[in-house]
């Protein structure tokens, strides 16, 4: 436990000897980046301590504030959360000091740190708290710090506005989570946590419990349709703050989630039947979503949504499981979703940071100004294709092992005639409808992006990154590689955290299918190896007998740039097909005439649900109340004057 | 299990150029010409691997990559599927899902080294390629789970093994019949065969998988064509694994039960390829989603 709240106070605190420092120089940063890490460190120590013992750490403090006590709690499930927080919190950290050094940043970079240490504190908070009162404390603290973050450009109008709108949707969820706990401490007569598999579903409250929680927590993580914050959000942010956010920050929603569910003895069939609904729909949409973007991290953030979807799908079967009292959906279900969500944190991270250094080196994030930057950055781009493979779930990356271990569940419970059926077998299929375009997405960017010729003059000047920003995406990629090929040094872990969710889970009648990890990781092992030799020998050869042309152009003599494949257009009949849910806008690009002349064609995807329903909805209301407004408050006195004696007569009228 | 790891990889090497040459013949009979000799891609494998090629500047090592990973996919899938009666030597509960997403990491490299040309065309192709895949996959995973459904198993050793002929002769056979049309569908889809794709013609613009390749040459290519024709037989065992499902007492026999089994595939494959004309391009993704909706009847049939 001393490691554990070590690390809280190292990174809550890492920010602030910056502010007492030189506003040009470097110190301050340095000082921060070796806080966090060693915060991360202590963190990591906290995790592996819990994971050796079996058994979670408590510390309980009296907190003179009526209901609440400092109760900090971290137990398996937990540390499932807290483990890719510290990673991507230390790799983020050694990031920014190239990324976004002070010197460059004279006028927000103090703040940022400030404001970056705060989230990782209270992240960490918030999956160990053990009272209402606490965890309400440390979301709201890591709430407006997120806030803070967001809006470290906000000299830029995308950046207030994507803030501003991130502030409303956190507070709307925080307004349903305080309602949730006021429900949850009249169940269970306390503010402090119950222990899980404690509290019995009755009824209406626990219904309004799940809904209240689905709400809040779901707007956190960003499942459709509340995912609204989310996309301008982690674009407008700086790429290390957006890993932060989109690794970490948005999981909290999920453990959220996770710990609500697991207070409960039973759970009613429609809670995991609504939870998979919620995660078909956000990973279909989310994925289609991010095909139609043009903003490169736009793009990356519609995938968190996806993600997230798939987690969501996971913790679904698992609570379906429970509901049909079958262990085996739980195990895998959970399983696989809390692996998706380490997965996840580290692969988001490691594709938000090199996309960072994309940026950084061209200074735009539009995809069709990009083409031909491996040629520029060789580093990034494999370390960008590392993180693609493993966001597409494909074998060998960790990506694959937690889809895995999801669509097992599925399998196992096609051949065993679980009641409750269609539901859990329709996982399946939309799993892998999912995984196509994901697949198709990152066919995309990596393409567009890296391969080819350059489109724009940007891409030319391009630069690789210092080694400080490789570095920790070396990292990042390493442990990526280790779930993938190693999967079975996870498997204990992941009984451990699932047994602290639901005891009930880890009665197996039957054996685990996950002894078919290590099947899986010869497999991982023998493709890594024969491909990698493979294409080695097949390079060599081409220094030795190959001649160099250029790209066969079917015979056309005067190709350009401009004329390669397009992002929009690769990306064109799947948006097509998807048209009933994306409403895509076009402009232009009609030719007309036997001899058209120079002709323009714009597709633009707003948001299905912010742009479409909310702003319109919004605006419409403030029309009408400016209308009321301008009625009612007209400038006349008479009209005033009459208004105070309709008040008087009323209340006369009232009181006698 | 070594033994049958080498029995699969040499079975597999070494008959699946075959059915390229029996399906260029078959077609070859149909337009009443002679035709290329039946073991022309063996040939054209022995001379492409002998030649040097010729690289675009502009590509990096994905370009190389597209064709190495084509080429080790199958043969790593194929260790987990069973050929006819022979088990599949590396089978383990949950490898169906391995099996489908090798595939994928082949799609993704060959798509990207298309990409990696700078071509505007193999652009083109890549794009078409993983968009028709999208549609392809949730009815290679509906099929999976009637027979999943039916088996009771994890794997495609199981999936594909002993229950077959009861399923069929049992009240499942009509789900077990759509899935074999619906895997069907899909193999013409994965493997770029007409209505969906045609590997012969020499427009750029109407070819999805050949457009794709058209920069590689020498030995990359061979391996790409050698890709090709391996990932045929082995999405085709899934075919003739599931359409005869007897097993006699000797081990020889049932293994020329099921090389007569693909041969008859490759050949209905070019009876397919002569007597249809490509599907427009707005007409694929119906076919596909028809063909998914046509998978979930099927396992509404074994459910009830």
């Amino acid at each position: 436990m001393p490691w554990l709240l070590t690390a809280v106070a190292l990174a809550g605190l890492s920010g602030v000897p910056g502010l007492f420092m030189n506003r040009y120089g470097s110190g301050g940063e340095r000082i921060a980046c070796a806080l966090i890490v060693a915060a991360a460190l202590c963190g990591l120590g906290a995790v592996v301590q819990v994971f050796y013992d079996g058994d979670p750490l408590l510390l309980a403090w009296s907190w003179n504030i009526p209901g609440a006590a400092f109760i900090v709690r971290l137990d398996a499930l937990a540390a499932f959360f807290l483990m890719p927080l510290c990673l991507v919190a230390a790799a983020g950290a050694i990031y920014g000091l190239m990324y976004m050094a002070q010197s460059h940043h004279p006028e927000n970079g103090r703040q940022f740190r400030l404001f970056y240490g705060l989230v990782v504190a209270a992240v960490m908070l918030v999956v160990c708290a053990g009272n209402s009162l606490l965890f309400l404390f440390a979301w709201e603290l890591m709430a407006v710090s997120g806030f803070f973050l967001i809006t470290a450009d906000d000299q830029l109008e995308e950046a207030r506005k994507a803030g501003f709108v991130y502030l409303a949707a956190s507070h709307t969820g925080v307004l349903a989570l305080l309602a949730m706990f006021v429900l949850l401490e009249q169940g269970s007569g306390s503010f402090t946590f119950p222990a899980a598999g404690l509290l019995v579903a009755q009824g209406g409250s626990a219904a309004a419990i799940f809904l209240l929680g689905l709400f809040g927590f779901g707007l956190k993580a960003g499942l459709i349709p509340l995912h609204i914050w989310l996309p301008a959000a982690h674009a407008a942010a700086p790429s290390h703050a957006s890993a932060l956010l989109s690794g970490v920050m948005i999981k909290t929603g999920i453990y959220g989630l996770m710990r609500l569910t697991s207070f409960f003895s039973e759970i009613p069939f429609w809670w995991g039947g609504s939870l998979l609904a919620l995660g078909a729909l956000s990973a279909v949409f989310g994925v289609v979503l991010a095909l139609a973007q043009h903003d490169i991290k736009r793009l990356l953030a519609y995938h968190s949504v996806e993600n997230i979807g798939i987690i969501a799908l996971g913790l679904g079967m698992a609570l379906v499981g429970r509901s049909l009292a079958e262990p085996l959906l739980v195990m895998l279900g959970l399983g696989g979703a809390l692996l998706h969500v380490v997965n996840h944190g580290l692969f988001k991270s490691l594709l938000f940071l090199s996309v960072g250094s994309v940026v950084q080196a061209t200074g735009t994030r539009d995809l069709s100004q990009y083409g031909g930057l491996s040629k520029h950055q060789p580093l990034t781009a494999l370390l960008f294709l590392g993180g693609a493979v493993a966001i597409s779930g494909l074998p060998p990356f960790n990506g694959f092992i937690s889809e895995w271990l999801i669509y097992t569940g599925v399998f196992s419970s096609a051949g065993k005639d679980v009641g409750g059926g269609i539901a859990i077998l329709l996982i399946a299929p939309v799993l892998a409808l999912t995984g196509a375009l994901a697949l198709a997405c990152f066919v995309k960017v990596f393409g567009m992006t890296f391969l080819g010729h350059p489109r724009s003059d940007a891409v030319v000047q391009a630069k690789e990154a210092p080694a400080l920003m490789l570095a920790p995406m070396m990292v990042l990629l390493g442990f990526c590689a280790w779930i993938g090929l190693l999967p079975q040094t996870l498997g204990p872990l992941l009984l451990n955290a699932v047994g602290s969710w639901n005891s009930a889970a880890l009665e197996m009648p039957t054996a685990l299918p996950l002894q078919s990890l290590t099947n899986i990781s010869v497999f991982a092992w023998v493709l890594l190896l024969t491909c990698g030799v493979s294409i080695w020998w097949l390079q060599r050869r081409r220094h030795h007998v190959v001649r160099s042309l250029g790209t066969w152009g079917c015979g056309y003599q005067l190709p350009n740039q401009r004329m390669q494949y397009s992002a929009g257009s690769f990306a064109d009949t799947i948006v097509a097909l998807f048209h009933f849910g994306l409403w895509t806008r076009r402009h232009g690009g009609q030719a007309r005439g036997l001899f058209p002349v120079g002709e323009h064609l714009t597709c633009h995807t707003p948001d299905i649900v912010l742009d479409r329903a909310i702003i319109p909805a919004s605006s419409g209301i403030s029309w009408l109340f400016v209308r009321l407004r301008s009625w009612v408050q007209n400038g006349l006195l008479a009209f005033y004057l009459l208004y105070i004696a309709l008040t008087l007569i009323f209340f006369l009228l009232w009181f006698m | 299990m070594i033994v049958g790891m080498l029995i699969h990889l040499l079975l597999l090497l070494l008959f699946a150029p075959l059915l390229a040459g029996i399906i260029a013949r078959t077609k070859a009979l149909f337009a009443g010409r002679r035709g290329q000799p039946v073991l022309q891609l063996y040939f054209d494998l022995l001379r492409l691997a002998r030649k040097g090629s010729v690289i675009s500047k502009t590509t990096t090592w994905v370009f190389a990559a597209g064709p190495v990973i084509g080429l080790v996919v199958p043969l790593i899938a194929a260790l987990m599927i069973p050929f006819g009666t022979l088990q599949a030597p590396l089978s383990f509960d949950g490898d169906l899902i391995l099996f489908v997403y090798l595939f994928a990491l082949a799609r993704f490299f060959t798509a990207a080294a298309a990409l990696d040309t700078g071509s505007s065309f193999e652009g083109m192709g890549a794009a078409r390629e993983v968009t028709f895949s999208c549609l392809a996959e949730p009815t290679i995973m509906f099929a999976l789970l009637v027979l999943a459904k039916l088996s009771g198993g994890l794997s495609l050793d199981i999936l594909l093994g002993d229950h077959l002929n009861a399923s069929w002769r049992g009240g499942s056979g009509p789900a077990l019949g759509l899935i074999l049309v619906c895997l069907f569908v899909v193999l013409l889809v994965e493997n770029s065969r007409i209505p969906f794709d045609d590997p012969n013609t020499h427009l750029e613009l109407t070819m999805i998988h050949e457009v794709m390749v058209l920069d590689h040459s020498g030995p990359a290519f061979a391996m790409i064509l050698y890709g090709a024709a391996l990932k045929l037989m082995v999405l085709g065992t899934l075919i003739v694994n599931l359409a005869l499902p007897w097993a006699t007492p000797w081990w020889a026999l049932n293994l020329l039960l099921y090389l007569a089994g693909l041969v008859l595939l490759a050949m209905l494959i070019g009876i397919v390829e002569s007597v249809m004309a490509r599907l427009r391009l707005v007409r694929i993704p119906q076919v596909l989603i028809g063909t998914t909706l046509i998978s979930v009847f099927a396992l509404v049939l074994v459910l009830r």
